[in-house]
């Protein structure tokens, strides 16, 4: 598996971003920060409608940058993007309002409680419905399983509440698209398997959802699309089906005898091998794992299990962008 | 989500009419109040600022000074008056806590105001709503206005109250020797409160403008009280005097011109005018930095 450069899977190269239908689309979306830093470079973000797409990266790639970004927080030094199809030359707020989001974890006043500040964000919006207020928050705090603890302080919420309230700002009025910057960060297991619900079931409704992560079980369990960032790059994108196929299957030989197998495969043509004490493997190419078998037999190996392998997505995602720190060190 | 179930694109139906821009400015300003003074540490100040006149006047009772006394000018002027009319207690109030603890509570504020919220994180959370960035200014902006109105009004009414309970209360004898009602005095003393509220608000322009270029609300406050008082120091230093007019807290306590017969008004417009640039640069500042700043935190 070599990969060059980075992939664009959705956007022909060159084009801008124009009626295109997606949730989310970037052109050649940068950010260079004061200082000579370049946070972003040049992504080509393609979020179709409906779907559930995970942003993954290492921390440090640029995720939470190109998020504020499409959040007008962070003004880009270059490129150019559209939410929702909305021509952004009126400026961002106009389309916002049909944006939830949760920027790099929750943030509320801890003097409040959860309902006050619902209350809080929900009077900040200019194009909410004044009589519908109190519903839509109890709504709100319903779907995400805080009515309970509605009147209770902030500072008294545990981690997980925290980051659903954080979610149910998000759902304070019906949204088309909802943008979720690691809303599992330093949450126990239980506490990720309700974000993780919290979002199947919001994507059920129509929503699309983009989600950054650093956790690729997370964005496996619930991802219809993916896009990797390394470095602030965009060095794959795609559906899910299409990052895992990008590893490419090898086969594995359970044998006692893996120095004649490996003389099998060479002869096979397949290569490099990887001899290991008792067994062997080398990237299947487009041969046939039957016709190895075969082969294998013929030459009298004995062949205790034989299968076909494809890279785990950890895998795959350390190939993309790198191993960071030195692991093997 | 019920109400959220038809894909991006179709959804515009489900958006009511806009209702009146008006009525979602109040709700945003009316929340914004409710943060203000709802925080235990606002409390805090407001409860020392009430203390104040409390303590003055239960000293000045104790310990009265005879009539007359005090220097010719500042605090002196007031205390030797107070014993003859509880009108001068709010006065003094008002003059002792300008020095320091009127400030204070600006300073404390403003520097809250955009840096607190972007200390916290909700001011991420607020633009994301979208609250409108120049929107939300604005209506900080007007919740210092008002924090300045309300801790002056505190000051000066319970001031009066105290030196209504404690002292004579009648006809007012100004600084200038004139007597005159105590209905006008009581005019004369709302004026004030006004002309301090201006200086306050202006100095909370100040505050805000801080507020936009970080988000340590205390390093805010610190900036603000540093150039209050090495304003106050410069005011206090004769060789520099070409520069005293210019200075943001030179004209604080001109507002006992109101107590002349006849009022020294242009006193007064020299002050108003200089609290308005003040307002009109930091405010500009401010409205600059809030439109470009990248919201980092």
């Amino acid at each position: 598996m070599t990969l060059t450069g980075p992939v664009r899977a959705d956007i022909p190269a060159g084009e801008t971003v124009g009626e295109t239908g997606l949730a989310i689309a970037t052109s050649g979306l940068s950010k260079r920060f004061r200082g000579g830093q370049l946070a972003v470079d040049d992504i080509d973000l393609a979020v179709p409608p409906g779907s559930v797409y995970g942003f993954l990266g290492p921390n440090g790639s640029g995720k939470t940058t190109t998020i504020r970004m499409l959040l007008g927080l962070v003004h880009p030094t270059g490129g150019t993007f559209r939410l929702l199809g909305t021509d952004l030359r009126a400026g961002l707020e106009p389309v916002l309002p049909r944006v939830g989001a949760l920027v790099e974890g929750p943030a509320f006043y801890p003097f409040l409680s959860g309902r006050q500040n619902l209350a809080r964000c929900d009077a900040a919006d200019r194009t909410a419905d004044l009589a519908t207020a109190r519903t839509r928050i109890d709504h709100a705090l319903d779907q995400v399983g805080l009515l309970a603890a509605a009147d209770k302080r902030y500072r008294a919420y545990s981690l997980g509440m925290k980051q659903r309230l954080g979610i149910a700002a998000g759902l304070l009025r019906p949204r088309d698209l909802m943008i979720l910057d690691e809303p599992t960060n330093g949450l126990d297991p239980q506490g990720t398997r309700e974000i993780r619900s919290l979002i199947k079931q919001i994507a059920a409704d129509g929503t699309t959802v983009f989600v950054s992560s650093h956790l690729l079980a997370e964005v496996e369990q619930i991802c219809s699309h993916a896009g990797v960032m390394s470095t602030g790059r965009l060095v794959f994108q795609g559906t899910m089906a299409q990052l895992r196929s990008r590893g490419e299957p090898r086969i594995l030989i359970r044998t006692a005898a893996p120095a004649k197998a490996a003389g099998v495969l060479s002869g096979l043509g397949l290569g490099p091998v990887e001899l290991a004490d008792a067994s062997v493997s080398a990237p299947l190419g487009a041969h046939a794992p039957e016709q190895i078998n075969a082969d294998l037999v013929q030459a009298g190996v004995p062949v205790a299990g034989l299968e076909t392998v494809r890279p785990s997505l950890e895998d795959l995602f350390v190939e993309l962008t790198g191993e960071g720190f030195d692991v093997n060190g | 989500m019920s109400t959220a179930s038809a894909p991006a694109g179709a959804q515009t139906i489900v958006r009511q009419a806009p209702a009146s821009p008006v009525r979602h400015w109040l709700r945003l300003f009316r929340s914004e109040l409710r943060i203000v003074f709802l925080r235990p540490r606002n409390l805090a100040l407001l409860g020392v600022l009430s203390v104040a006149p409390v303590f003055l006047g239960v000293v000045l009772r104790i310990n009265t000074p005879p009539p007359g006394a005090g220097g010719p000018s500042g605090a002196g002027e007031f205390i030797g008056q107070v014993a003859d009319n509880g009108v001068f207690l709010s006065l003094l109030a008002i003059f002792v806590l300008m020095t320091l603890v009127l400030p204070l509570s600006i300073a404390v504020v403003s520097g809250d105001s955009i840096a607190g919220e972007a200390g916290l994180g909700t001011l991420r959370t607020l633009l994301t709503v979208p609250a409108g960035r120049i929107r939300l200014l604005v209506t900080k902006y007007l919740m210092i206005v008002v924090f300045s109105v309300v801790a002056c009004v505190l000051v000066a009414g319970l001031g009066l109250l105290m030196g209504a309970m404690l002292f004579p209360i009648g006809p007012v004898t100004l600084l200038s020797g004139d007597t005159v009602s105590l209905a006008d005095g009581l005019g004369r003393l709302a004026l004030i409160v006004g002309y301090v509220a201006i200086a306050l608000a202006a100095l909370g322009a100040l505050g805000i403008a801080l507020s936009t270029f970080t988000q340590h609300a205390i390093a805010v406050m610190a900036a603000v009280l540093v150039i209050v008082m090495i304003s106050e120091i410069l005011d206090a230093v004769s060789q520099v005097a070409v520069i005293h007019p210019y200075l943001p807290t030179h004209f604080w306590l001109s507002f006992d011109a109101l107590l002349r017969i006849p009022v020294a008004w242009s006193q007064v417009l020299h002050g108003i005018t200089s609290f308005g640039v003040y307002t009109v640069i930091f405010g500009a500042v401010a409205w600059i930095r809030m439109r470009r700043a990248n919201v980092t935190c």
